[in-house]
């Protein structure tokens, strides 16, 4: 089973979708007794760094993700999610992440200068390192990205990028974590390759 | 590289697409989760749908409409019609909808913007424009383009980016329906007052006019409803030619 972590940010409802849709038995939920039984974990999200790191505190959420992650239970970050792996994110002012992946989220305007924030759209992906999420998927293929912060200084965990003025951050592994800056859920055929390979990891 | 979006929109009434019934291959298809399945599949890069339903008992049928697309098509839906206060918001977003599209409901009360977007994040907010000129200005439309409102169209989308929306779609009431190509002289003057995604809308009606669009302004997707209902424009095709054009699409 798979548990999509439900912490009040974000609209499930696709994502939940589309991993029914691929056969995947799956539970939207917050409680710590669900994620400790699924086998795997999608950390989803959207809006606010420092919004949703308090959210995910204040349900005792990040220590149960966390341990998880370390015993070697495979966890997905999609999006909010992904930066939610890092030590920190500066998305009005510093808030403190789950500590996975080493990096850190600092606003995209920094590095894009005369681009459209936020990032919104259909990017290809440029496949740096074997990853196992992108198992079905070939280099070049597009996915759909929405956000206006990035991960910077991810180091050996950098997977894939793809090319908004700067190569942006697009997806990171470090063992048994992964996260993707896209949406798999709305990212058509692509999307379901990726979130198929997450499920048989 | 970021592509350019090619945004089929559907228009729909008491649970049905209007203006479906000639779809191309399809006899008398009207039913929008058979259309947004068959664009999804055959290259749309998002959805837009307006509710243009009036009932109570419509606006029930098109809840289950976009439930039903949101299980069955994963691409981006935005969703606009009716749009009046926070708990519409809440409504079309619980169906699975990504954006919201709001229009009317900005001009009669412009807090609406801000107060969404501190909701539920600037990239869920999209303005919806109609824009018309008037003594050679660009001014704002209400009530689906019938009445003027007298607010200049350039200050309107500043007002909107400022606020929080994320995305901005221009309806040019002078081109839309006679498929004589997109209104580009004013898509340049919204392109450049903001710096957020600007969707161009009104007048597609050939391949040469999106090639024209893309080429001559910095339009993040063009939006077309009966020239692909009619099978007019196939997306596909469209995107093909795009790319021998040197135009970034998704293929």
């Amino acid at each position: 089973m798979i548990a999509i972590i439900d912490y009040g940010v974000g609209n499930l409802f696709s994502l939940e979708s589309s991993v029914k849709k691929l056969g995947f038995e799956c539970r939207v939920t917050s409680e710590r007794g669900d994620i400790a039984r699924a086998d795997r974990i999608i950390l989803p999200g959207v809006g606010a760094f420092g919004d949703a790191a308090k959210k995910l505190r204040a349900l005792g959420l990040d220590n149960t993700i966390k341990r998880e992650a370390l015993e070697g239970k495979p966890l997905l970050g999609i999006c909010l999610g992904m930066q939610l792996l890092f030590d920190r994110s500066f998305e009005y002012g510093e808030h403190e992440g789950l500590g996975l992946i080493s990096g850190e989220v600092r606003p995209l305007f920094e590095s894009v200068s005369g681009l459209k924030i936020p990032h919104m759209g259909w990017n290809s992906l440029h496949i740096l390192k074997k990853n196992p999420l992108f198992s079905l998927v070939d280099e070049g293929e597009y996915v759909y990205f929405v956000h206006s912060y990035h991960a910077v200084g991810c180091g050996e965990s950098l997977s894939a990028s793809c090319f908004y003025g700067v190569d942006v951050t697009a997806a990171v592994q470090r063992e048994n974590v992964f996260g993707v800056q896209f949406h798999p859920e709305k990212s058509g055929e692509t999307g379901l390759k990726i979130l198929k390979a997450f499920g048989t990891v | 590289m970021l592509a350019k979006r090619i945004i089929p929109c559907l228009d729909v009434r008491d649970g049905r697409v209007v203006k479906g019934k000639n779809f191309v291959g399809l006899a008398d298809v009207d039913d929008p989760v058979t259309l947004a399945e068959r664009y999804s599949s055959g290259g749309a890069d998002e959805l837009v749908f307006y509710d243009i339903t009036a009932s109570f008992e419509g606006r029930k049928l098109f809840k289950d409409v976009l439930k039903e697309v949101a299980k069955r098509v994963f691409i981006p839906l935005t969703v606009g019609g009716g749009i009046n206060t926070l708990d519409d918001f809440d409504r079309v977003l619980k169906c699975g909808a990504d954006k919201v599209s709001v229009n009317t409901g900005a001009i009669k009360n412009p807090k609406l913007i801000g107060e969404a977007a501190r909701k539920y994040g600037n990239q869920c907010v999209v303005l919806s424009a109609d824009v018309k000129r008037v003594d050679g200005k660009f001014r704002i439309f209400a009530k689906g383009g019938r009445e003027d409102t007298g607010i200049d169209a350039i200050q309107w989308v500043k007002f909107a980016e400022k606020s929080g929306a994320g995305e901005v779609v221009v309806n040019s009431i002078d081109t839309d329906g006679v498929k004589g190509g997109f209104d580009i002289p004013m898509l340049k003057e919204v392109v450049e007052a903001v710096n957020i995604p600007v969707v161009a809308s009104g007048g597609a009606g050939s391949i040469e006019h999106f090639i024209d669009l893309f080429k001559e302004v910095d339009v993040d997707a063009g939006l077309g409803a009966s020239v692909f209902h009619f099978g007019e424009i196939d997306i596909r095709d469209l995107k093909s030619r795009l790319k021998e054009e040197g135009v970034e699409v998704r293929l």
